[in-house]
């Protein structure tokens, strides 16, 4: 359980308060993980924090986290320049069911940071395209400026074999996108809901809206799959704070089919 | 496990009790055991009988303690303290890394090894018995195992006492755990006490419990005795008056997450997070990260924490369960339902301290039953 | 598919959907083809709502205007989507700009037409009635949803007055 140590290769701002890490390991050994994975990053003195991997799982040596500053030990990783170490543990937790959705329609939905941890089932998908049917991507962000790796979904788009359709809350008179909330954007999706396999990263209100309407599209619960997130102190069912219901979201999730946990899902402070 | 059994029950005199004391110390172990400490039962190390509860019974109920004297000389004529085994286990607090930044920035961690103490636990009831088979299962059963647990664990001889009488909180034939000691245990020994005789009945849990019975000056005890002893057990059994039915509580439980009765207990229950502290089951941590002045070396902590507290769902917007009713909730349905899902058993092994202990003397059994006995009808809806 | 003639495109408009035939050919003669370009204005906030649009195709953005400049889109719509709800309500009038982002073909139904043939047929008014009602509750349930700023950093003070992009 001892952290391995990282240095920060490169920083890339993403947005007000959005950032990414590309680290590689003292070691020189890579970091093998399973999109939809995620690892304990250490801020020296300050504490850890459950990120998911955000990099490509073809390319292990290269440890890519887009984080959101949102409280202290990720405020201190905003901090880190190039050559900073930090401590990583990981990975942790279940992936995105990539093999499952082979042969069949794959309906991405991601809201505001819940991009960050589809981007790479995204890459792996688009990698091997033609073992997958239709692939759709739905995303929304509260304003334009918002928009997560706007230029890798501009690459994504020009490939011309994956729908994308991307919408804000509200914009400004420049934007020529979608405004709307994402719920809004399946309805609008080419996909057989009959065959299809659905993978969904946000917040969770945006979450419970979405399923319903994949559920109205005629898609199974089995078939949608959720990623979900609660305090986390150890990462390996130990510390107890990330139970949901009897699951431990580090260990049994924090990908979920959701039929597995629909009843928690509609529970209220669970 | 033991076949050590095929030497049968053996009668162990009072006057010779320490003789057991000092072939545990003669292996290396420290003895921890029961004493009386500000009018109440605690275990701590001790090296005589002498120092053990001598004479003393308590009186509990819900919210409510207190030793008494018995009018005899038993030594283990109490029921169970506020003290539980899991502080020498699964320790209050554990340093977990150290971290050193040098002047280049560069960092570097470091293991705290765990320390490996050799100790004897004397006066391991039934229940608490099972609690530690719980833990170990939490601890050390599954993927990942705890090493501080792990080493905490490895050298320890359990020296179990059976009981003669149970206190109105427990409920352990309910939970099936006790009173009599079922497995895990080294050596298990049932007080007689009457005005003939004062003595044990010895019985090998283990190879190591049956080697260290050889030394002790015992005779194969009588049908007689063993009778006794059985009878006392047996009194203790019958003696609950607080029972928990078991057969489908997880679904019962589960399915009942919305029951105003999650209310009514929120309006009493204080958050006090006393449950957590005294059960022998729970096992919730927290870390902590700390750095001295110089900011160049930082230690990680490990420390109990309690679902009671709001900071134990914290998440970026707020905690997950605000209200003291979602906690409760969490508490009761993760210790009697969630368990089960998570380790194949009960999280309660039917103590009675959380009962005991409650300031305001909530007790899981009435809640449990007032759950189950009259479900939420199921028109509502939505 | 090729639509010919308006009767048919409200025939298939899925808003339309059920509406017996005797009512379709009624609201057809409150109908009429329209044609926007990129950019070109439909309505303006402030002004009569006289029609309602089902979009073809393109795209229309709802925008608040604001003086200095910086008016604010708060929802676009697109093909198959219905335009304008104002009609149905006193004092039939637009709240907001609406905008065509790209060429935009929609079929525009005229709202005083409209409403004497409610006010003459009740059943007529009360279907038509029920399908805004609708539209109007899953656009008022996207914007509540929206209202709830779920992708808010709910630590506003993080990344302090230059955020975090002044660092590295």
């Amino acid at each position: 359980m001892l952290p391995r140590v990282f240095s920060v290769a490169a920083r890339h701002v993403e947005t007000a308060d959005t950032f990414t890490l590309e680290l590689v390991a003292e070691d020189g050994a890579g970091l093998a993980f399973a999109p939809g994975q995620f690892n304990m990053l250490y801020a020296f003195g300050r504490g850890e924090s459950a990120i998911s991997i955000s990099g490509e799982r073809a390319a292990p040596h290269r440890l890519v986290h887009t984080i959101r500053a949102v409280g202290t030990v990720t405020q201190a990783l905003a901090e880190l320049v190039p050559g900073a170490q930090l401590g990583v543990r990981g990975p942790y937790g279940t992936a995105w069911p990539l093999a499952a959705a082979r042969g069949r329609d794959v309906v991405f939905v991601a809201g505001g940071i819940g991009l960050a941890p589809l981007r790479p089932a995204i890459i792996e998908v688009l990698a091997a395209r033609r073992d997958y049917g239709r692939v759709v991507l739905l995303y929304g962000a509260r304003t334009p400026d918002d928009v997560l790796y706007a230029e890798e979904i501009a690459q994504w788009r020009a490939r011309g074999d994956i729908e994308i359709h991307v919408t804000v809350d509200a914009a400004g008179a420049d934007w020529r996108g979608n405004v709307g909330v994402v719920t809004q954007l399946v309805r609008r999706a080419d996909f057989d809901a009959s065959d299809a396999l659905a993978m969904l990263c946000g917040p969770e209100i945006m979450m419970r809206y979405t399923v319903l309407e994949l559920g109205h599209a005629g898609m199974a619960p089995a078939d949608v799959h959720v990623s979900l997130e609660r305090n986390m102190k150890c990462a390996i069912a130990f510390c107890g704070h990330c139970q949901y219901g009897p699951e431990f979201i580090c260990r049994d999730g924090p990908v979920f089919p959701y039929d597995r946990v629909a009843r928690w899902f509609d529970a209220r402070e669970l | 496990m033991s076949n050590a059994a095929s030497a049968g029950p053996r009668y162990l005199e009072r006057a010779d009790f320490d003789r057991l004391l000092e072939a545990l110390a003669a292996r290396g172990y420290t003895v921890i055991g029961p004493r009386v400490e500000a009018g109440a039962i605690v275990y701590d190390e001790l090296a005589t009988s002498a120092e053990l509860p001598i004479g003393w019974g308590d009186e509990q109920d819900g919210g409510r303690y207190r030793l008494r004297r018995r009018g005899d000389a038993a030594l283990f004529g109490y029921n169970l303290g506020p003290a539980t085994w899991k502080r020498f286990l699964h320790a209050p607090r554990v340093k977990l890394l150290e971290a050193v930044r040098d002047a280049d920035g560069r960092l570097r961690f470091e293991r705290v090894p765990a320390p490996q103490p050799r100790r004897a636990f004397l006066g391991v009831r039934a229940c608490e018995l099972a609690a530690i088979g719980v833990q170990d299962r939490v601890l050390v059963g599954g993927e990942h195992v705890d090493p501080h647990y792990a080493a905490q664990r490895e050298s320890l001889f359990l020296v179990a006492v059976n009981c003669g009488q149970a206190a109105a909180t427990c409920f352990c034939a309910s939970m099936q755990t006790g009173p009599r000691a079922h497995s895990g245990h080294d050596l298990a020994l049932t007080e007689l006490i009457d005005a003939q005789r004062h003595a044990f009945l010895v019985e090998a849990g283990s190879a190591a419990g049956a080697e260290l019975l050889e030394e002790l000056p015992t005779r194969a005890a009588s049908a007689d005795e063993v009778a006794s002893a059985t009878a006392a057990v047996t009194r203790a059994a019958t003696g609950q008056v607080r029972h928990m039915e078991q057969a489908g509580i997880r679904d019962a439980l589960y399915d009942e997450l919305e029951h105003p009765r999650w209310d009514d207990v929120a309006n009493r229950c204080l958050s006090c997070a006393n449950c957590t502290m005294v059960c022998p089951t729970c096992f919730c941590t927290t870390v902590e990260d700390v750095t001295d002045l110089s900011g160049d070396h930082a230690e990680r902590w490990r420390r109990w924490d309690s679902c009671f507290t709001l900071d134990f769902t914290h998440l970026h917007g707020g905690p997950a369960r605000t209200s003291a009713k979602s906690r409760y909730r969490q508490w009761l349905t993760h210790k009697l339902a969630g368990w089960h899902d998570q380790f194949g058993e009960s999280g309660c092994v039917g103590c009675g301290r959380c009962i005991t202990w409650c300031p305001v003397g909530i007790d899981i059994t009435e809640e449990v039953g007032a759950l189950r006995a009259a479900p939420e009808p199921s028109a509502s809806g939505d | 598919m090729e639509i010919h003639d308006l009767g048919q495109y409200l025939a298939h408009h899925p808003f339309f959907t059920g509406l017996a035939p005797d009512y379709l050919a009624l609201l057809n003669g409150c109908a009429g083809n329209v044609n926007f370009a990129a950019g070109e204005t439909i309505f303006s906030q402030g002004g009569t709502a006289e029609h309602f649009y089902l979009l073809r195709d393109g795209r229309v953005a709802l925008e608040f205007p604001h003086p200095a400049g910086n008016g604010v889109v708060i929802d676009t719509l697109d093909a198959g989507d219905v335009l304008g709800a104002s009609w149905l309500v006193a004092p039939y009038r637009w709240p907001y700009d609406a905008r065509a982002l790209a060429p935009t073909r929609a079929l525009a139904l005229d709202a005083v037409c409209l409403r004497d043939k409610c006010d003459a047929d009740p059943v007529l008014g009360y279907d038509l009635s029920r399908r805004f009602a609708a539209i109007i509750v899953e656009r008022l349930h996207a914007a509540e949803l929206r209202l709830t700023d779920m992708y808010a950093n709910p630590a506003p003070a993080a990344g302090g007055a230059n955020g975090i992009a002044g660092r590295g």
